[in-house]
């Protein structure tokens, strides 16, 4: 005979021990901890600012700044604004970068397969270069590019490669394109050029798809990417020179120069950022199945093909996310510009902007905003970029 | 009719081309055009550069003397880019090791680094027992004794001021610190990430992204100019200690997500089955989770620590006299200007040396660690 089954009693726990209960508890108790000492410093901050006479708000940047800058990529000089201090900053940090994460890929690429290569001494330079530079704090090697640049010989003595780029311890100086009027066109031409192989790729593959028939595309589009822009530009009678830096006194005048604070950073980072990069695309590389590139040659794939189309898709999967973080380093590392005196955001604005109106809070925040959004920026371009060439499973 | 027993023939040699050193390079350097050329190249480049560092920092170098006289030519001249001066390294050697701490109370720091060394040797070796003791008196008990024999004040001792520590012992010291405190602080804003409370996971992740998102540099800026903003009037701190904020409140972030690796590496069968024998949060994290992420992640932790250990050289901005500072202090004085490159190449070898040595650590125990998550 059945017994009927009393039903369990309650299972919900008192109150003090109900896991939900506690967890909400928690979190207030959390929030009012966080709401509280943000409170508290807030109140200090002010306490202390106004006990030291120092200004608040952002009306400084108004005011002239009255120190000149060693470079800029803008007009600048001592009469305007604080505001303009901090373009100026911020215009020589994405410089920088931008230039130091071109580099860096390039060098970081060529060692990472380098270290790979069945060439034993190819191997091996890039595994001492890895090894070496990659447990040197990047400051010393800044530094140590900086003492290096600056004992270069004179600008009269300077070293010279060819007759158009001239090394010495005033910077780098190489020519400079002058765009005279009517090279708009050209501009134009190139656009153009660059739209109509982006059309043609895409009626290529779609033709393959269909026909199974293949175009050559990258010849087609290589041509059309010179003739193009080259007839307009031959044709609207070459509106383009080159200036060449000629040594006028002391100094060159004359073509594009790169100061040697620029040269030493660029060089440091570079060289620095560029030996983790090679550890990612050695890993990335690495990290695909041997099987892979052995079925691609069963299939009768060339090697060009092989690697272009079974081991680079898959290996840039692994590469492109630590890849990301690598540029971010590098943007965050161009900060310490500041010690060799290139006018970065943290030289001239954190640093002199700072020394000068004494308005710590408003400068550093605004400082680590501009890097915190670099770094947003970044990474949500290199997420955008992943997501397209993740692997799209069933 | 006579039978002949078959006889194998001697193997022949195989072609020249096909042993030794000829195969090897054959099939090393010249296996094809490509590959002949790039060794052409690498071997060009080599001869340009390998001699020329070899004659500067060894064969040319003034290795004997007090003065500058000794790294000059008899005309006066520096002989920059020929050889170098490690003269100027002996003569400021003492203070690159220990900043301006007073000669006389040297000994002290020298007891710590003796204790160091014989801690980490106990760690290291195989075979030792009690390791697990002898590790938490590295973590917790080695830094008080440090602490107050470097600082002195207590039973007796000199007391020897922050600001005249530095060199390579301040590099030691600010890594040592920044890389303990942050471990509690870093482990619990993993656990706060990985939290089921949304309040709780939003705070983690808004620090944790907040300070990795900005350089160090910013960070140590804003202790050092900020901080005494921030508190109550009249609540003065040390520079160092201002650094030691800094370089925790950055350092923790980086380390919570070490840890957070460690903790989405462990099955979730592991949690399930915790949480199945009645153990609460605490008990499940302390005696099921944290053991076995935190040993995965040992080798992260030691990354961390090289890269903390090549950060600290940052606090050179903000003016603590560590070893790049004293290097450039020594670069400026009028004796001795323009020899700062080899101040750096010094300081480089230094830092190289540690490096290394952590990172071929930390890969050794990768391997070592790799028990039982391998298919």
């Amino acid at each position: 005979m059945a017994e009927t089954r009393k039903a369990p009693p309650s299972t919900r726990p008192p109150w003090h021990r109900d896991p939900i209960i506690r967890g909400y508890i928690y979190q207030v108790l959390l929030i009012l901890l966080v709401i509280g000492f943000g409170y508290f410093i807030f109140n200090n901050t002010l306490h202390n600012m106004e006990k030291r006479n120092i200004k608040t708000g952002f009306s400084f940047l108004n005011s002239e700044a009255g120190f000149g800058i060693l470079f800029s990529l803008i007009e600048y000089n001592a009469s305007f604004s604080y505001g303009r201090t901090f373009v100026v900053g911020l215009l020589n940090t994405i410089l920088v970068s931008t230039l130091g994460i071109v580099f860096a890929t390039t060098l970081g690429f060529v060692m990472g397969v380098s270290r790979l290569s069945t060439n034993w001494i190819v191997a091996k330079v890039a595994k001492y270069y890895v090894e070496i530079f990659r447990n040197i704090p990047l400051l010393i090697q800044i530094m140590f590019w900086y003492s290096v640049v600056v004992k270069l010989p004179s600008a009269r003595n300077s070293i010279a490669i060819g007759d158009w780029f001239f090394l010495s311890n005033r910077g780098f100086y190489t020519p400079a394109p002058v765009f005279e009027e009517g090279f708009g066109a050209v501009t134009g031409a190139m656009v153009a050029a660059v739209i109509v192989v982006v059309f043609l790729a895409r009626w290529a593959r779609k033709k393959q798809e269909l026909t199974g028939e293949q175009f050559p595309v990258f010849r087609v589009s290589l041509a059309i990417l010179i003739f193009l822009p080259g007839i307009v530009f031959l044709v609207s009678g070459s509106p383009l020179s080159w200036s060449i830096p000629a040594l006028k006194g002391f100094n060159f005048k004359g073509g594009a120069s790169f100061i040697p604070e620029l040269m030493a950073l660029l060089i440091a980072l570079t060289v620095y950022t560029g030996t983790f990069i090679a550890e990612t695309v050695r890993a990335g590389i690495q990290a695909v199945d041997h099987g892979q590139s052995e079925a691609a040659h069963a299939l009768g794939l060339r090697q060009s093909f092989t690697i272009r189309l079974i081991i680079m898709p898959q290996a840039l999967r692994v590469i492109i996310p630590p890849l990301t973080s690598q540029y971010l380093n590098l943007t965050k590392n161009s900060s310490l510009a500041t010690a060799i005196g290139y006018p970065d955001l943290v030289a001239v604005f954190a640093g002199t902007t700072l020394n000068q109106t004494g308005q710590a809070v408003e400068i550093i925040a605004m400082t680590m905003a501009v890097y915190l959004s670099l770094s947003l920026t970044i990474s949500v371009f290199m997420n955008w970029y992943n997501k397209k060439i993740a692997l799209v499973e069933r | 009719m006579s039978t002949s027993e078959f006889q194998s023939q001697p193997d022949r040699p195989p072609p020249n081309f096909q042993t030794g050193w000829v195969k090897w390079f054959r099939d090393n350097l010249f296996s094809s055009p490509f590959n002949t050329f790039l060794t052409i190249v690498a071997v060009y480049l080599l001869y340009l550069t390998l001699p020329w560092i070899l004659q500067w920092a060894i064969f040319e170098a003034d290795w004997v003397g007090t003065t500058r006289e000794a790294c000059e030519t008899t005309d006066g001249q520096p002989r920059y880019g020929i050889g170098a001066c490690w003269v100027f390294i002996s003569v400021r050697f003492n203070q690159i090791i220990y900043g301006f701490y007073p000669p006389e109370l040297q000994w002290r720091p020298n007891i710590i680094a003796i204790l160091l060394i014989v801690l980490l040797t106990g760690l290291l070796l195989k075979g030792v027992k009690h390791k697990q003791w002898i590790g938490a008196f590295t973590l917790i008990g080695f830094p008080i004794i440090a602490g107050i024999l470097i600082h002195g004040g207590l039973f007796g001792l000199e007391v020897v001021d922050t600001d005249q520590w530095g060199g390579l012992m301040l590099t030691l010291i600010l890594s040592w610190v920044g890389i303990i405190a942050s471990l509690p602080i870093g482990t619990a804003l993993a656990l706060g990430r990985r939290s089921q409370m949304p309040i709780v996971r939003t705070c983690s992740i808004v620090y944790i992204e907040f300070w990795r998102g900005v350089p160090l540099i910013t960070v140590l800026f804003m202790a050092s100019v900020m901080l005494p903003l921030f508190l109550p009037e009249g609540t003065e701190f040390d520079k160092l200690i201002r650094c030691f904020i800094g370089i925790v409140l950055f350092q923790s972030a980086y380390m919570a997500e070490v840890v957070r690796g460690g903790l989405q590496a462990i099955p979730k069968g592991q949690y399930e089955a915790a949480d199945a024998l009645g153990l609460s949060y605490w008990e499940k994290m302390n005696l099921i989770v944290l053991p076995q992420a935190l040993k995965i992640v040992i080798p992260g932790i030691v990354n961390t620590f090289i890269a903390l250990f090549k950060d600290t050289t940052l606090v050179y901005i903000v003016g603590l006299i560590e070893m790049l500072h004293i290097l450039q202090i020594a670069g400026r004085d009028s004796e001795w200007i323009g020899f700062d490159t080899e101040g750096y190449v010094f300081a480089a070898l230094l830092f190289w040396i540690f490096c290394y040595s952590m990172s071929h650590y930390s890969q050794s125990l990768e391997k070592k660690l790799h028990t039982g998550h391998k298919r």
